[in-house]
């Protein structure tokens, strides 16, 4: 449970140049989605969250875990899946015939 | 590190890893859905290690449980509710929303954890910052989603003179409280002072900002709330946390990059505040003579077109004109006419706005044609169809000395004919006349964008009929 600080450091500068690595191949039709997909990502917080819940033992450390929690959940479940409804729209060209109804 | 400590460590590292092939298959919009299936599995994952972690070290007490338990299912179902029923057209508000409780709780974890124990400075010192950067992201972000929703005025508040001074005072402030709490880890009240002082940040930060700058103040909270996430990261000592953050926050790093210059424009001056003017209702008259059109006028133009270039903007949204936009354009490329749509990067509210407003009505990608593919095409375009978009079509912007000189725009005059679709001649964001307008070429058609394009459809269908 204790690693090293530089090595977290390492993580966090290789991450963002991994981050501006992959980010910067997305095009800009995804940008709307893009953002929705890496805020569902920092949805991550939920589980951090979840770990301070787990150490609460008075009223006030509950009710700040119980905020958080509720938050990070949002976070994930809505980030999720209003990105899957919009990538849902972005369909290919669709030069087949008799399709004009959406599925 | 026990044995399932140890397997859930792993499994949150796997979770790390598919988050960022889940974005690398956001390379194209064939394997996009696939990247998000594969980024929510693998948080589903992560928040089941988590679960195997707390119930192994067994010092969850009941009622945490049912804090965790009832806090989950509450925030759960109240995400799920929005994202199943937000509009296309209010999408810049809900990402908004999302980035607020993502910040907001990484905010609270620092806060919840540094109450809960005796902490050295490396501990404090970036939990300071996620207090900081978290809150300023919570406020903010609700701020930008309420003016979004037009629940706060959306216009630059240009008459609040003293912003920059009092944000200056509110940043020395927070300051003050992160270095405090870095000293005195165990108190509460440094804790309380930099909270208070990131909330109060980042209300007076985006009050003054106004509506068109709205997809650089969305991308910089969202790299914000990245960073808040990793510091919390640093706080819990939890990896995983960390490099999802960072991650986020190159994205939006990038994203509020890429908006800036798509209107030439600084970060800093746009933090500072709006142009000045904002949106302001029709102040003053065209630059040189507009030509009205009626809508039976452009509907005859573009059926004898063979090119026809539409050019939203964010009037479209506003009028939630979409579905008939495309219509409209069905009906024209059952004529024959090829139609594509030119979009401007910061048209709309948030970054890719007006793509996703057109994927919900069926167009399909690879009509949308960036700016520099779009200003490729546009000298072939017999018709330009501007909907609801204003300065990012101005000329004045090639030309130096104006509020917009060197923003690139959309080369909409290179046409042969132009139609405008606008309800006035009102100004845009920037306050200037829009010299397109008075262009020769150009045709005015004054009319609610929705309202305009049944017309035009409904002309259209006439010729077609006869």
């Amino acid at each position: 449970m204790t690693a090293d600080l530089l090595t977290v450091v390492t993580l966090f500068a290789l991450a963002l140049l991994v981050g501006f690595e992959v980010i910067s191949k997305v095009p800009a039709t995804l940008h709307t989605p893009l953002m929705s997909a890496t805020n569902s990502v920092h949805g991550i917080v939920l589980i951090g969250a979840m770990l301070v819940a787990s150490a609460a033992d008075d009223a006030l450390g509950y009710a700040i875990a119980f905020a958080a929690v509720a938050f990070g959940a949002a976070n994930v479940v809505g980030g999720y899946a209003v990105t899957d409804r919009m990538l849902h729209m972005f369909r290919a060209p669709a030069r087949e015939p008799e399709r004009q109804e959406r599925p | 590190m026990n044995e399932i400590e140890t397997v859930a460590r792993y499994a949150l590292l796997a979770a790390a890893v598919c988050f960022v092939i889940g974005l690398r298959l956001m390379k194209s919009p064939a394997t996009a859905r696939r990247g998000n299936l594969l980024s929510a599995t693998a948080m589903a994952v992560a928040v089941a290690a988590t679960a195997a972690i707390i119930v192994d070290r067994g010092t969850v007490t009941a009622v945490g449980w049912t804090v965790l338990a009832v806090g989950a299912a509450a925030g759960g179902l109240a995400g799920l509710r929005l994202a199943r029923r937000v509009r296309m057209t209010a999408m810049p508000q809900l990402v908004s929303l999302f980035n607020a409780v993502g910040g907001g709780a990484a905010a609270l974890l620092a806060v919840g954890h540094l109450l809960d124990g005796d902490f050295g400075v490396r501990v404090a010192l970036p939990g300071g910052l996620d207090i900081v950067i978290g809150a300023i992201t919570f406020s903010g972000s609700l701020i930008a989603s309420g003016k979004l929703q037009g629940v706060v005025p959306s216009r630059p508040l240009a008459a609040f003179r003293g912003a920059r001074i009092v944000n200056l005072v509110i940043a020395a402030v927070f300051t003050v409280g992160i270095v405090w709490l870095s000293l005195e880890p165990d108190r509460p009240a440094p804790l309380l002072l930099a909270l208070g002082a990131g909330l109060a940040f980042g209300v007076t930060m985006v009050l003054p900002i106004g509506g068109a700058d709205m997809p650089v103040v969305i991308s910089l909270l969202n790299a914000c709330t990245g960073i808040a996430v990793a510091m919390a990261g640093f706080v819990l000592d939890e990896p995983t946390l960390v490099i999802a953050g960072a991650i986020v926050g190159a994205s939006g790093v990038i994203l509020t990059k890429l908006m800036a210059d798509a209107m030439n424009r600084s970060i800093t001056s746009i933090i500072a505040g709006g142009f000045g003017t904002g949106d302001e209702p029709a102040v003053a008259g065209p630059a040189g003579p507009a030509r009205p059109v009626t809508a039976a006028d452009v509907a005859i133009q573009l059926a004898y077109a063979s090119r026809v270039v539409v050019v939203p903007g964010y009037g479209l949204a506003a009028a939630r004109g979409q579905q008939e936009l495309a219509a409209l354009a069905r009906l024209l490329e059952a004529r024959g006419v090829v139609v594509d749509y030119a979009i401007h990067p910061v048209a709309g509210r948030m970054p890719g706005h007006m793509n996703v407003l057109l994927a919900e009505v069926d167009v399909p990608y690879p009509q949308m044609k960036e700016l520099g593919e779009a200003n490729a095409e546009l000298p072939q375009a017999d018709v330009a169809l501007v909907v609801g978009a204003n300065d990012v079509t101005n000329p004045a912007a090639r030309r130096p000395g104006n509020a917009l000189s060197g923003m690139p725009i959309l080369d909409v005059d290179a046409a042969r004919r132009i139609v405008v679709i606008k309800r006035s001649m009102g100004h845009g964001y920037a306050g200037m006349d829009n010299e397109l307008f008075a262009n020769p070429k150009t045709g005015m058609l004054f009319a609610d964008a929705r309202a305009a394009l049944m017309a035009i459809a409904a002309s259209v269908r006439d010729f077609a009929g006869q």
